[in-house]
């Protein structure tokens, strides 16, 4: 069959402004969207810029917006979306070039809720114990792969880019409900800021965007009822 | 061009360079330059477990695992490297979980582990439960704990810098004189060169499946590291053994880990049979992965793949897995008879039928998945001692201030073949040593010399791309190289063949020379460093086929159908290759270090 992709493009040292440039290709239903930018980039037009690296869905790199809705390229096959591709970069960072954006401030709010085990007490001989109850309640935030499909689909950070944003809450929820972290108050306290939890009004585009399908709202929902209740259950 | 200063420099970020720059910063001034954000590194893609002899479940110890490794290397592996990594990886484990990996749980809380392919009771000779997992994203999970305790450490990135040469004082061609300098690397978004200036490199740049047509590897994998030190004279060990996993999506190549084995799915062929009980008596569809990935290829060619084509089915459902299991007798740790419910292997294996959801419209609960083998991992690398410290010669002879560590090193603890989990316990156990031993050499050491021109090699190699007399396409060559890899030095070998090989990518090679690259910037200019990582593969390419003809035997993943049979007497030793100035290949020899374990006829 042959798909038509239409692609965002930008170079920063030609271009005063991006365009959209449209390409035809010869693809299979199985394709992934991924695949197609390769053949553009590999057939028609070297110079098409993009990030990619394990092509499954597990690294990632190439979060893109295609018709529209948040994905990555690899992880979105031609009979998802049909012949008729648009692909555009990530919304709420900067691009840099074609669909290359700027990372920066997406991991600059990853950082910000301290998002590493917190417990100063002597480490076991062995391990520390953890029930497997209590390890299954931070089971779903544990899949985060930082693409940042959820961030950038999320209008309140369109709106302020001082949002810390979901995929940040989402790593502290991973470890405020993991049972060997003593951190829960501190990382509480951060997401207690006007740019934290209160941002999120419950849109739910971050938990449609997700490549992993984290239940990012009900994550977010958890956290902010930790917020208000002090409670942990 | 600007310079920096560190005492040790990591180059790569995935689970080896990551434990290289927590060990190394504790009292060493270092960095960690990455091509890729460290998240996007290929450990995060790795399934089912890290394998380490806590004997959680069942009684299991070190010198168990010891002599599986041996056994599974087909006896290439150096047994004192191989010793040492198995009686490090409790701690490894441990150490992992105190960072906060989290592992699944037995009903005790303790860390919970699975069986896997080549890993026995050595008693009994069956599996024994000795992975250790989180669900099947084990990879995932250290890639982001290490990252994570990096933040927390506070240690110096430079992601999206692809390191492009090593800088040696007083460089030969071949031999072990000088020490290393630093390295030079582009930084992407702005396409400047920059100088490392160090006293310590670590490499740590992962592999290069993408030689081959159907790999599980990332588009990263290009085999940077071991092409860099290749062009400065540094030797690269066994490159002939490359694994071939048993279980790739048809077509794709995307990694089904071993542990839907452990969890009891099984292999059938086109004819509805189990088939691995043929080849494994004993440990049947968990033997090791050349030997699995032989078995699926011999029933294809004999005509039994599924419909005629050349995939079989490995089969997990609940049905199919409680049937074997009863056949064979499997049994749950209180002694009753295993079984399993699609909810189990749900929770067990959430990424695996993701995956075959998305890329295959299979629901692997109520349909077996096609699957063949897939390029996966080089055992081969840079040659190191077990401390990470790169040797280049046939004396094990150390070059000063050089380290490698994971996949792109060969220590060489996976020796001919690896088994499944022992890469992750090879980046944590060798990523962390490469480390202590670099910061500890920093200490003595002052800055060798930087080159006058420190850039300047870096410079030739990508003038000579962007000037080149552009007609050929690269996208084009890469398509022939993996086809002709994937053809003629997949997972069965010939003499014939592989020269078909070697003459297809020396022709490539002389095609590169012209090959065409439309974007001249220098933001981002990921088709130049395509083009550059097309090289590396080439040149790897070249090596691996070099380095294979000249073995004339069958030994774990080089497998000849003119020498069928492993030849102890003539061939249980290490091959070392250089790549001299004009091009041409040296190949020299050096023995395996054998402790405990007699070379033996290896069944499973």
């Amino acid at each position: 069959m042959q798909v038509t992709i239409k692609i965002f493009r930008y170079n920063p040292e030609k271009d005063k402004k991006p365009s959209h440039k449209t390409y035809k290709l010869e693809a299979v239903e199985t394709d992934r969207v991924l695949d197609l930018l390769e053949k553009v980039k590999g057939y028609q037009d070297g110079t098409l810029s993009f990030r990619r690296s394990c092509a499954h869905g597990i690294c990632g790199s190439d979060a893109m917006r295609i018709n529209g809705f948040n994905r990555l390229a690899c992880k979105t096959l031609v009979r998802d979306v049909g012949t008729r591709i648009t692909v555009e970069p990530i919304l709420g960072l900067r691009v840099i070039k074609d669909l290359i954006v700027d990372m920066e401030p997406f991991f600059e709010n990853y950082r910000s809720v301290k998002p590493w085990l917190i417990n100063d007490e002597p480490e076991p001989a062995q391990e520390r114990y953890q029930s497997p109850e209590d390890r299954e309640r931070f089971d779903d935030t544990t899949k985060c792969i930082l693409c940042a499909c959820c961030t950038t689909s999320c209008p309140s950070f369109w709106g302020n880019d001082q949002y810390v944003g979901p995929a940040a809450i989402v790593a502290a929820h991973r470890f405020i409900f993991d049972s060997r972290d003593r951190a829960a108050a501190e990382r509480l306290k951060i997401l207690n800021d006007v740019f934290g939890v209160y941002r999120c009004h419950t849109i739910f585009n971050c938990t449609l965007a997700c490549p992993r399908e984290i239940q990012i709202t009900k994550a977010i929902g958890e956290v902010k009822a930790a917020i208000a209740t002090g409670s942990l259950k | 061009m600007k310079t920096h200063q560190f005492e040790v420099l990591v180059v790569g970020a995935g689970g080896a360079g990551l434990m290289a720059g927590l060990y190394a910063s504790k009292t060493a001034k270092t960095a960690v330059i990455s091509k890729l954000y460290p998240t996007r590194s290929h450990t995060g893609t790795a399934q089912g477990g890290i394998a380490a002899s806590l004997g959680n479940l069942e009684g299991d110890n070190p010198d168990w695992h010891t002599y599986d490794t041996v056994k599974g290397s087909d006896y290439l592996g150096d047994q004192d490297a191989i010793e040492f990594m198995c009686y490090e990886a409790p701690e490894a484990v441990l150490e992992l979980e105190h960072m906060g990996l989290p592992f699944d749980r037995t009903p005790d809380g303790k860390i919970s582990q699975r069986p896997f392919g080549g890993h026995t009771n050595n008693v009994t000779g069956k599996p024994v439960r000795r992975a250790c997992h989180a669900a099947d994203r084990t990879g995932h999970m250290i890639l982001q704990t290490l990252y994570q305790q990096c933040l927390k450490k506070n240690i110096t990135f430079y992601d999206e810098f692809q390191v492009v040469d090593l800088l040696m004082a007083n460089p030969q061609t071949t031999g072990a004189s000088g020490a290393a300098a630093g390295v030079v690397a582009i930084e992407l978004a702005t396409g400047e060169l920059h100088v490392f200036h160090a006293k310590a490199v670590i490499f740590a740049t992962g592999g290069h499946g993408r030689i081959w047509e159907i790999t599980s590897n990332a588009y990263a994998f290009t085999g940077d590291g071991i092409a860099i030190t290749i062009r400065r004279g540094i030797p690269a060990e066994d490159m002939e053994f490359f694994q071939f996993h048993p279980t790739g999506i048809y077509k794709l190549g995307i990694l089904i880990t071993e542990g839907v084995r452990g969890e009891g799915g099984v292999l059938i062929n086109g004819k509805g049979e189990r088939f691995m009980e043929k080849y494994a008596p004993t440990i049947k569809d968990l033997a090791s992965r050349d030997v699995v990935s032989r078995a699926i290829y011999t029933e294809i060619r004999e005509g039994r793949g599924v419909n005629g084509q050349n995939y079989v089915y490995l089969d997990v459902r609940p049905e199919s897995v409680n049937k074997y299991a009863a056949i064979d007798g499997r049994k749950n740790k209180d002694g009753s008879p295993y079984t399993v419910t699609g909810e189990e292997l749900l929770a067990k294996l959430p990424d695996i039928v993701d995956f075959c959801r998305v890329y295959l419209g299979v629901d692997p609960i109520t349909q077996p998945m096609p699957i063949q083998p897939t390029a996966h991992y080089a055992m081969g690398g840079i040659p190191t001692n077990k401390y990470g410290e790169v040797v280049v010669d046939d004396k094990n002879t150390v070059f000063p201030g050089l380290y490698a560590a994971g996949e792109c090193a060969c220590v060489s603890v996976h020796g001919a073949n690896r088994l499944g989990c022992n890469s992750l316990l090879d980046i944590i156990v060798f990523g962390k040593h490469a480390g202590l031993r670099a910061a500890e050499f920093t200490k003595g050491a002052s800055f060798q010399p930087l080159p006058a021109d420190p850039t300047a090699f870096a410079r030739a190699q990508f003038e000579s791309i962007l000037h080149a007399d552009g007609k050929e396409n690269a996208f084009d060559i890469a398509t022939t190289m993996k086809k002709v890899m994937f053809d003629d030095m997949g997972i069965f070998r010939s003499g014939k063949g592989m020269q078909h090989a070697l003459e297809v990518v020396r022709e490539l090679k002389e095609r590169y020379k012209h090959v065409s690259v439309a974007d001249t910037g220098r933001i981002f200019n990921m088709e130049l460093i395509n083009v550059w990582e097309l090289g590396n593969l080439l040149d790897l390419a070249e090596v691996t086929t070099v380095s294979a003809i000249a073995r004339t035997e069958s030994r774990g993943g080089h497998s000849r159908e003119d020498y069928p049979e492993r030849d102890d007497k003539k061939w249980l030793k290490h091959t070392l290759a250089w790549v001299r100035e004009d091009g041409k290949i040296d190949l020299k020899y050096k023995p395996v270090v054998i402790t405990k374990y007699e070379p033996k006829v290896r069944t499973y």
